[in-house]
C-alpha cells in the first residue's frame, strides 16, 4: 500500500515554510510587539493630552477608544475563522454530523454537539476545528492562534467540512498548519469575547486541556 | 466489511465494499478509488484517536477509506 505522512495539499504552498512550533513562538512575538506598537502610541497621546490640555479629553478619550478598538478588531478577525458559515446542504448534515461522530471520542462529541467545536490535541498544541477555520491553543495555553483553512467544496455540509479539516490534521498537523493562513494570535481571553457565546466553553476545555 | 465513502453534499456516499477475500469486489473498489482522485479526491485512512493516513491507492485491510476533497487556506 502506498501512503505518504505528508498532507497531499502542501504541494500548492511549495512557498511556505513549514509552520512548527518555532515558527508559532516567533509569530506568537511578533503579534504581540505589534499590538503593542499600534496600541502604546494612542495611549500615550490620550493620557498626555490629558495632562497638557484637560480641554482636549474628549480628543483623548478618542485616542484611548482607538487603543482598545483595533486590538479588538484584530481578535475579531481572529475569531471569525471558526464562526459558523451560512447554512449549506443542510438535507446531508444528519448524515454528515455521524461520520464526523464516528471520528471522535465520546467527550469530544459531546462538546462537538454542544459548541460546534472539534476539539483536538496535538503536538503544537490543542486544537479547536470549525466550520472554516481552526484555533490552536498553544502549551501553556497563554495564546491562540487563529487560522482561516476550510475544504475547497463550498456546499458540503457544516459536519463534513468539520470532519475534512480533522483528517487532514490527523495526517499531518505541521502540513495542516502550514496550508492554512495564519489570521491572529493573540491571549484566550481576547479571542473568547470575539466567539460566538456557544462556542465559549470549547476554548475553555482548550485552554484547560494545553495546561 | 471495509467501506469507500466519498464525502459530499449528502453527508456522504457509500461508493464500495469489500471483504480481504473477495478480490472481485476489491478490485472494484479499487476501481473506483482510482477513479475518485482523478476526480479531485483525496483518500484517507481514519487510524483510531488522533491518526489518519493519507493514501495513494486503495488499501485491502483498511475498514473504512473516506475520500475527501482537499483543503486550502481562506
Amino acid at each position: 500500500m502506498e501512503t505518504s505522512e505528508a498532507l497531499p495539499e502542501l504541494a500548492s504552498v511549495p512557498w511556505r515554510q513549514p509552520t512548527d512550533a518555532r515558527w508559532l513562538r516567533r509569530w506568537g512575538r511578533i503579534w504581540h510587539a505589534w499590538t503593542l506598537l499600534y496600541s502604546v502610541p494612542f495611549v500615550c497621546a490620550g493620557v498626555g493630552m490629558i495632562l497638557l490640555e484637560p480641554l482636549a479629553a474628549p480628543v483623548a478619550v478618542a485616542a484611548l477608544a482607538h487603543a482598545w478598538i483595533i486590538p479588538e478588531l484584530y481578535a475579531f478577525r481572529g475569531a471569525s475563522v471558526v464562526r459558523p458559515k451560512q447554512p449549506r446542504a443542510a438535507a446531508g448534515e444528519p448524515v454528515a454530523q455521524g461520520l464526523l461522530g464516528d471520528l471522535l471520542g465520546h467527550e469530544e462529541r459531546e462538546l462537538q454537539r454542544a459548541t460546534g467545536l472539534v476539539l483536538e490535541h496535538g503536538e503544537l498544541g490543542v486544537w479547536l476545528l470549525g466550520e472554516g477555520g481552526a484555533l490552536l491553543v498553544a502549551p501553556t495555553s497563554r495564546r491562540v492562534h487563529c487560522f482561516c483553512v476550510s475544504a475547497v467544496d463550498r456546499e458540503l455540509p457544516p459536519s463534513d467540512r468539520i470532519a475534512h479539516l480533522l483528517l487532514a490534521l490527523r495526517v499531518d498537523e505541521e502540513g495542516f498548519a502550514t496550508v492554512a493562513n495564519h489570521a491572529f494570535a493573540g491571549a484566550p481571553w481576547r479571542v473568547a469575547r470575539r466567539l460566538p457565546r456557544r462556542m465559549r466553553p470549547a476554548l475553555e476545555a482548550a485552554r484547560r486541556a494545553a495546561g | 466489511m471495509a467501506r469507500l465513502i466519498r464525502m459530499d453534499q449528502t453527508g456522504h456516499t457509500t461508493l464500495a465494499e469489500w471483504t480481504a477475500q473477495d478480490d472481485a469486489a476489491f478490485e472494484l473498489a479499487g476501481r473506483e478509488f482510482g477513479e475518485q482522485q482523478g476526480l479531485g479526491y483525496i483518500g484517507t485512512v481514519p487510524d483510531g484517536p488522533g491518526k489518519a493516513t493519507h493514501v495513494r491507492e486503495l488499501p485491502r485491510e483498511a475498514d473504512l477509506v473516506i475520500m475527501r476533497r482537499p483543503i486550502a487556506g481562506g
